[in-house]
């Protein structure tokens, strides 16, 4: 008994062009996230994490090329939208918080004046007062007292500027929001607090997050479900558990055995062997082969289809783990 | 060695930054960036200093790189080529061999070595420097430390630049470059938190089995504790200049003692779906290491303060058992 997913991914392609050549940076990626729902993107520096948020809202360079694929917010086709009609889906229909969007507040204006700016550009017909009201609600909800909207970026500490701009996000009450290293510059204290207040608001307003990171630990605090990407590619696809109890794909594999932590006792950590490749030139068949223990000859020549192992467990490998799923 | 075979011994160190409100202006105030802090590494040991931004993890490691003076206190190295050292007091020949007995590597590999250098006039300079050997030895040396780094095979690497190598590529020559030299003890800034998870291990394991091999101690510095606990023998926690907590790595990890050590560790997150985690509270906001009151430094945002604590100076780093030390009179 499956919902009607609010938001569907289906084969999105798209690479940049650049003066060396074409980058594959989102190849054949598919996903869906179902209404309340979490997905945590995880993957290492440019394996096209923000790429696949970008081409989501359509928010490309030029030297983007969409290449192929389908993206269903809610039933509509958000690729077929014309200029208008998509900016009516950015920040009411999904909405993203930038990576190191705590440095984009505009400086010369109070943080409070920006959010309502953005509200009533969104919802033509609302009032300042209106405006200024529902920030009085966000603000608290983001940890900040609401006295502090009149108070300009200088002013707030890296913590309270994040939250700003979580408040701004959540501003139009959007069906997805996509929170991109929400945290990744912050202290962990800090960071605590705010994956906590993200995680509330989530629940409480039923709505649905895909949260980026290359932080392993913290998709396990805050997804229902994780999408491992390599290379551009999405290498593994299920729910938070299985990516961590069972996974198929032998990066995924890796990845778990090179989290130190400082829960139980201190477990041996192995390394992966090379480096993730240049998009520029990704290496034929299976991205992860060159790495990989497990690659068999099929791996060298041809990509792996994204099938499901089923229970919704998502992998691309020509030759996965045996983990006895069921 | 001295008495207790410390290789470093840091006693009462302070470093003050004046504060003023522009270029011209009269001083406001000092930021008390390394607040009298005393701690010893032991030969072959490595200290893992951890704490929230600006709480002066850099400041410590440039001081014990004397790339900085401090405002006070002492820095004593134990070594056996130099015998003991007092920082502040060498000169000339000596301050060369120091150079060469004490190396830092910092967290950005795209920062810290030169774009128009190669590999291996990079990893060769400090060998130049101290005019080690003759050219064929030089050469044999780098490329001795390029394969030691897993820069393999060697010959491959001497002659590109830093643009044309990976950031794990980048931090094993900055690696490679600061054990040239034969230190005896590196300072590692943040070495690999700018490292992707897949790369980041390698570069540990590297670090950890060359610190044993050439019996090299670190005083290693991250804000992730996770990091620490693979890398370190004992963890400094510091919190505005102060060293608040100290002691045997697994200890501080199984059994915090001060509240601002109990809320850092509760707060990294943990990767396992199933461990619902608590968090132990900390009161928000970030108290200012300008001229803060004398009394315990963390007492704004400590939920056990009390009176007692607000009327006294900050709490000595005392023993609680089995060498593991916290500076708070709650505990
Ligand atoms: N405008 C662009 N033109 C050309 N290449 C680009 C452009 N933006 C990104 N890329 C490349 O596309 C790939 C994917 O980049 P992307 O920013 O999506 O990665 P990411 O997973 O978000 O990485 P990070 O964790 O570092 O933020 C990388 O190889 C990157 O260098
Ligand atoms: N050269 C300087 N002049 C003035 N203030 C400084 C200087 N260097 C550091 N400080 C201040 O001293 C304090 C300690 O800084 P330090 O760089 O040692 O912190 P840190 O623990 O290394 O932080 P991070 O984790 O952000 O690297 C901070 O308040 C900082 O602003
Ligand atoms: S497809 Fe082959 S190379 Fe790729 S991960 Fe699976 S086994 Fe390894
Ligand atoms: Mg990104
Ligand atoms: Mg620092």
């Amino acid at each position: 008994m499956k919902d009607k997913p609010i938001l569907s991914v289906r084969n999105l392609t798209m690479h940049y062009h650049t003066r060396k050549g074409d980058v594959s940076a989102v190849d054949d990626v598919s996903f869906e996230l179902a209404r309340g729902q979490s997905l945590g993107l995880v993957g290492e520096s440019g394996c096209g994490k923000t790429s696949v948020a970008f081409t989501l809202l359509r928010l490309l360079p030029e030297n983007a090329q969409l290449l192929g694929g389908n993206v269903y917010l809610d039933g509509c086709d958000v690729l077929a939208l014309d200029n208008n009609e998509i900016r009516k889906v950015r920040w009411r229909g999904i909405s993203m918080v930038f990576q190191a969007a705590m440095n984009a507040l505009d400086p010369v204006y109070r943080v409070g004046d920006q959010i309502v700016e953005a509200l009533q550009t969104h919802f033509r017909g609302l009032s300042e007062t209106e405006a200024r009201d529902r920030v009085t609600e966000l603000f608290p909800m983001v940890g900040l007292d609401p006295s502090l909207m009149d108070r300009y970026p200088h002013e707030f500490s890296g913590g309270m500027r994040q939250r700003a701009v979580i408040a701004m996000a959540l501003s139009c009450d959007p069906k997805v929001i996509i929170a991109d290293e929400p945290t990744t510059a912050l202290d962990v204290i800090v960071q605590d607090r705010i994956l906590d207040e993200l995680r509330t608001i989530q629940r409480k307003m039923d709505m649905s997050m895909i949260y980026i990171t290359h932080d392993i630990a913290v998709v396990a605090e805050v997804s229902d479900r994780i999408g491992v990407m390599y290379a551009g590619r999405m290498a593994e696809l299920a729910s938070a558990v299985d990516v961590f109890e069972k996974p198929f794909h032998p990066y995924t594999h890796a990845l778990m055995n090179a989290f130190p932590s400082i829960e139980g006792e201190k477990q041996e950590l192995k390394a992966l062997p090379g480096e993730p490749p240049d998009l520029l030139s990704p290496p034929s068949g299976c991205r992860f082969h060159p790495r990989c223990p497990r690659r068999i000859e099929a791996c060298h020549r041809l990509q792996p289809p994204f099938e499901d192992k089923g229970e919704d467990h998502f992998v691309a490998c020509w030759n996965p783990r045996e983990v006895g799923n069921g | 060695m001295d008495e207790n075979g410390a290789l470093v011994n840091v006693i009462g160190l302070e470093k003050r930054f004046a504060v003023s409100a522009g270029v011209f202006s009269r001083v406001k105030g000092y930021i008390h960036a390394v607040d009298d802090i005393s701690f010893d590494i032991p030969l072959g040991r490595s200290l893992g200093l951890v704490g929230e931004s600006g709480c002066g993890k850099t400041t410590t490691g440039k001081l014990l790189a004397r790339l900085m003076d401090p405002t006070a206190g002492h820095i004593y190295l134990n070594d056996e080529l130099m015998g003991r050292i007092d920082l502040a007091e060498i000169r000339g020949q000596e301050l060369k061999i120091f150079r060469r007995r004490v190396q830092i590597i910092f967290q950005d590999p795209y920062e810290s070595l030169n774009p128009r250098r190669t590999i291996y006039d990079t990893v060769e300079e400090p060998l130049r420097v101290q005019g080690t050997g003759i050219l064929v030895e030089r050469e044999a040396r780098v490329v001795q430390l390029l394969e030691l780094v897993g820069l393999t095979p060697a010959a491959s690497f001497l002659f590109r630049f830093p643009h044309e190598l990976s950031g794990g590529q980048r931090q094993r020559v900055a690696i490679a470059r600061a054990l040239v030299v034969n230190p005896a003890f590196v300072v590692a800034d943040e070495p690999t938190s700018m490292l992707d998870v897949s790369i980041r291990i390698g570069v540990m394991q590297l670090m950890s089995e060359l610190a044993e091999r050439l019996n090299v101690s670190y005083l290693y510095i991250t804000h992730d504790l996770a990091v620490a606990r693979y890398m370190c023998h004992e963890i400094a926690v510091m919190y505005l200049g102060k060293i608040v907590e100290q002691g045997e790595t697994e200890e501080m990890i199984k059994n915090p003692l001060h509240p601002y050590t109990q809320a850092l560790f509760s707060a990294v997150p943990i990767p396992n779906p199933r461990r619902d985690r608590v968090a132990i509270g900390i009161k928000g906001g970030v108290s200012a290491p300008i001229d803060p009151p004398q009394r315990c430094r963390f007492y704004d945002r400590c939920l056990v303060g009390d009176q007692f604590c607000h009327d006294n100076d900050h709490p000595p780093l005392e023993d609680k058992g089995a060498g593991h030390r916290a500076a708070c009179y709650k505990v």
